[in-house]
């Protein structure tokens, strides 16, 4: 039988908003507890909310991007719920008219793409940050207290909701990249999973092959990374799978992973069916973008990630430029000449590896570098990279080291070497090739590392033939 | 000697102008009053004695529903027993800014939630006209300080009658503003989208000047708006040109004593006297569905405005045994009174899933249809009057055991603060010695209308607003 995993995502992005959402309290979470407050996010009573312009900019920007309807009226609504972090006794979000609507986005895929719909985008403000002391792993249960810090009410967030659109934990997995690059590249958050500025939850089911209906789903949350939340997804498919082949049935219940301690097996929790006694917020008047504003945002719009890795499959592959675009390279890529697979690879592993910000480079002197890549010095070329980023960085000065080609010079230190080593030499002519690797290493500590790999290579190969 | 019975805001203006006398020796005189008359009306909560520092104009009580920096503010609640706002309300920092001194704080039903003001966690209040009958409410603590001298005017906060109805119980004239004309920052929020601050004092030109002073948009409260035209003093002693109408059924409702009818019968042929066209209009399912309308609204929105009492951050906390829940559930159980308790328990009810469309999502609905029955009245005229209250001042503990009968207290003053209109009260004359209050409502921001009307009537009714026990 053929399993079909069915996959939505609930995604919330911090706004990085100067101030918090309904009040004038600077947007900081690394101060002091309790320090970044005012009686509106703190629920003193008759204190009243004023929703945040620039947020509400934003979400409609976010909205565009993602390809949505921009509601000409959208209203905020009370969810209520009683708890130490939510200070009002309700959080401000949206409900039945949200700022952004029906959305899609074309996720690209090695087989072609994924149309992704997007339910809504709505506006609301984070909780508290709360911290239960005495307890097992600083949960509540069991807590002999619990501290709230305040810094965090009322700080802006946008929750994203897809459709149960994707197929597979690497479908999510690069939505979610794609997403991340999408807000950073707009400027509204540093969607940062660390430091919770972008945190989701997953929603997983299965059904055979051909069904049409949906069954029961899961839902995973708190997962602080993209690589374990592909993880945590392949292993509820397992599971949903094993159970539906063993004729059992999967129950609708919340899996909670500890972000601290990625094997601990999760949490579960059944789903309560919670009554949040949703009503259009009386403090506060519908939010009606003007169409002006709307136009104006889509015209600023810069080309998504997803197009772009589109347009760049063309060069280097599917691979590659999606690699290049979610790591935030491509741009460099398209301003950096040369053999264009080569460009990549050494953006995506050497340079990435040295560190270097690729908004900092000279793509023509670092294209000349990479040009010459096979010309200079392992140690040259490395020295060349991390300088890249450096303020008027030229090639030349790490050009002009040339490597040992010259085979007269070579073939005496290589001669030298096989003789030394006649024991290795010989498990190679027995079939050993894996001790080619040996020979290039110690040629290379002979010339200091300014020998030419591949001409080594080549005269080793000869030699160690006959 | 100030006669602080007999002063209005306007004849203290007069005096502090031409230097008789001082701001501290005004703000002085009515805390004497008080002094003298608290212990028995128990109007006040707190006084303010600073020496009216800082203070050029006449003193001001404010209900205990606004917030004041560093003063106790309870709204009538034992949860905010010893809670001290850290910052002023948006209307104290008009006031404020205007020169006018605090006297005090005045006592109300608790979260506004009364007919009253027995509903207080600190005692009732009593009326200075028969200290064995209330005040109304929920504003009872502000109309009876006025009424007794204990304060030259007072704010008091209205939604669904809470001004209105005890100006009218205890013989001074109340405004409740155009929903969205005065801020409701800082303001212990009890139903949002009906709670409006509003004005109360002996005369109609004085409530307009302390209207005046409030009034306006807040960027602090995004439900206000720009004044469309400022706030005018009223000069005119006629009424030509005015066309009044008389809903049928909010002049013949069941429950209107005869006294009551027969005061604002009078009051309506003095207007014809001054030229106001008379005529009798109809806002039929205003009057028949406003009462149930507002109490599935009202107590929604208290539920969530009251859920912010939890124990975490301020107010009472108790802490029995067991996890934040347990505290939640004393610190709740030991703070609220019945009547929070109760709408508390309504409103909860009304906006749960599978109740919501048949409860809450309903009302919204018929309070569309009040707005649209108020606003085909207001085509043929430009001002709808009525008593304010069914009946003159009630007894004490009359109607405790019985909140339907209490709700009822407010029937005729709900149906317009549903459609966000403007309502001023002003007394028209006694019945069993007791104040009878009329009502005169008006299209959204026409206060100006209100006002003139309400003096031309007020000068030709010639009401003695001192109590008679205290002449």
């Amino acid at each position: 039988m053929t399993w079909e995993p069915v996959i939505g995502l609930e995604i919330h992005v911090h706004l990085k908003t100067r101030t918090k959402m309904f009040c004038r309290c600077p947007v900081a979470y690394f101060e002091p507890p309790n320090t970044q407050t005012c009686p509106v996010c703190l629920a003193l009573p008759g204190s009243l909310p004023v929703p945040n312009r620039k947020a509400v900019e934003w979400t409609v920007l976010l909205g565009l991007a993602l390809g949505c309807e921009i509601a000409a009226h959208a209203v905020f609504h009370r969810k209520n719920y009683f708890y130490p972090d939510n200070p009002k006794g309700y959080q401000i979000s949206q409900y039945d008219e949200p700022l952004c609507v029906t959305g899609s986005v074309p996720l690209p895929g090695p087989d072609g793409d994924i149309e992704v719909g997007i339910v809504r985008a709505h506006l609301e403000e984070d909780a508290a940050k709360t911290v239960h002391v005495g307890g097992a792993e600083g949960r509540i249960h069991g807590a002999e207290s619990s501290l709230v810090d305040f810094n965090r009410a009322g700080t802006p967030l946008v929750e994203i909701v897809t459709a149960p659109d994707l197929r597979s934990s690497e479908d999510a997995k690069r939505f979610l990249q794609l997403l991340r690059q999408t807000v950073v590249e707009l400027g509204i958050s540093d969607a940062e999973m660390e430091k919770g500025s972008l945190r989701f939850d997953v929603n997983v089911s299965v059904r055979e092959a051909g069904e049409t209906g949906f069954r029961t789903r899961t839902e995973l949350k708190n997962m602080n990374s993209f690589n374990f939340a592909a993880k945590g997804i392949e292993r509820e498919i397992r599971r949903q799978i094993e159970i539906y082949e063993s004729g059992g049935e999967v129950e609708q219940e919340t899996l909670h992973f500890d972000p601290g301690n990625e094997s601990a097996p999760p949490l579960r929790s059944k789903e309560e069916a919670q009554d949040y006694r949703y009503f259009a917020e009386p403090d506060l008047v519908p939010v009606e973008p003007e169409r002006e504003l709307v136009e104006r945002l889509r015209g600023e719009l810069p080309e998504p990630p997803w197009a772009r890795i589109r347009r760049l499959e063309a060069e280097v592959g599917f691979a590659l430029a999606e690699e290049l675009v979610t790591a935030g390279r491509d741009e460099l890529y398209s301003r950096t000449p040369g053999e264009r697979e080569a460009v990549a690879n050494v953006l995506m592993n050497e340079l990435a590896a040295a560190g270097v910000d690729p908004a900092a480079v000279n793509g023509e002197e670092l294209g000349k570098v990479i040009a010459q890549r096979t010309e200079i010095p392992q140690a040259a070329f490395a020295e060349a990279l991390a300088a890249s980023g450096s303020e008027g960085f030229s090639a030349e000065t790490y050009l002009a080291e040339t490597t040992i080609a010259d085979v007269s010079e070579l073939d005496p230190v290589i001669d030298r070497i096989l003789s030394e080593n006649e024991q290795q030499v010989e498990a190679y002519r027995g079939g050993k090739e894996g001790l080619l690797g040996y020979f290039v290493g110690q040629v290379m500590k002979e010339t200091g590392g300014k020998a030419n790999p591949q001409v080594v290579n080549e005269r080793l190969r000869e030699k160690l033939k006959a | 000697m100030i006669d602080t019975l007999r002063l209005t805001a306007e004849e203290a203006t007069s005096l502090l102008e031409r230097g008789e006398v001082s701001p501290a020796e005004l703000h002085r005189a009515y805390l004497d009053a008080a002094a003298e008359r608290n212990e028995e009306l128990n109007v006040y909560l707190c006084t303010v004695d600073d020496g009216a520092e800082g203070a050029s104009g006449v003193p001001v009580a404010f209900k205990d529903i606004i917030s004041t920096e560093g003063i106790e503010t309870t709204a009538g609640s034992r949860i905010l027993a010893g809670y001290r706002p850290v910052f002023d309300a948006t209307v104290a920092t008009r006031c404020k800014d205007a020169g006018l001194s605090l006297l005090g704080k005045t006592n109300m039903d608790e979260f506004a939630m009364g007919s009253s003001t027995e509903n207080s966690a600190f005692g009732p209040t009593r009326n200075p006209w028969d200290p064995t009958r209330v005040p109304g409410g929920s504003s009872g603590g502000s109309t009876a300080a006025v009424a007794a001298g204990l304060a030259p005017w007072a704010l008091g906060s209205d939604t669904g009658g809470s001004i209105k109805q005890p100006a009218a119980l205890c013989g001074v004239v109340g405004l409740r503003p155009t929903y969205g004309t005065v801020s409701r920052y800082g303001i212990v929020a009890f139903a949002s989208s009906l709670d409006q601050v509003g004005p109360i004092a002996k005369t109609v030109r004085d409530c307009a000047r302390l209207h005046q002073v409030i009034a306006g948009r807040d960027p602090c409260d995004s439900t206000t708006v720009e004044l469309p035209e400022p706030v005018e003093l009223p000069e005119a002693e006629d009424l030509k040109g005015l066309r009044i109408g008389v809903p049928r059924e909010l002049n013949e409702a069941e429950g209107i004593e005869a006294g009551v009818a027969e005061q604002v019968a009078r009051a309506l042929d003095l207007a014809r006297d001054l030229g106001a066209e008379i005529g009798e209009c109809s806002l039929p399912r205003s009057v028949e569905f406003g009462l149930p309308c507002y109490y599935l609204i009202a107590p929604s929105e208290a539920s969530s405005n009251l859920a912010r009492y939890d124990g975490v951050r301020y107010g009472l906390r108790s802490t029995p045994d067991g996890d934040v829940r347990a505290m939640y559930d004393r610190t709740r159980h030991d703070g609220f009174g019945d009547e929070p308790k109760r709408r508390i328990m309504l409103g909860t009810y009304a906006l749960s899933a599978g109740y919501y469309e048949a409860f809450y999502g309903q009302a919204q609905k018929v309070r569309t249809v009040i707005r649209d029955e108020h606003a085909a009245a207001f085509e043929q005229f430009d001002v709808l009057a009525s008593p304010t209250s069914p009946t003159v001042a009630f007894e004490l503990g009359a109607r405790t055991a019985n909140p339907l009968a209490m709700y009822a207290a407010d029937l005729l003053t709900i149906p317009s603060n549903l459609a966000g209109l403007p309502g001023l009260s002003i007394p028209c004359g006694l019945s069993e010695g007791l104040p009878v209050g009329l009502q005169l409502i008006g299209r959204q921001f026409s206060e100006n209308l209100l006002f003139r009307a309400g003096h031309a009537l007020e000068r030709a009714l010639a009401f003695d607003f001192v109590p008679e026990r205290l002449r």
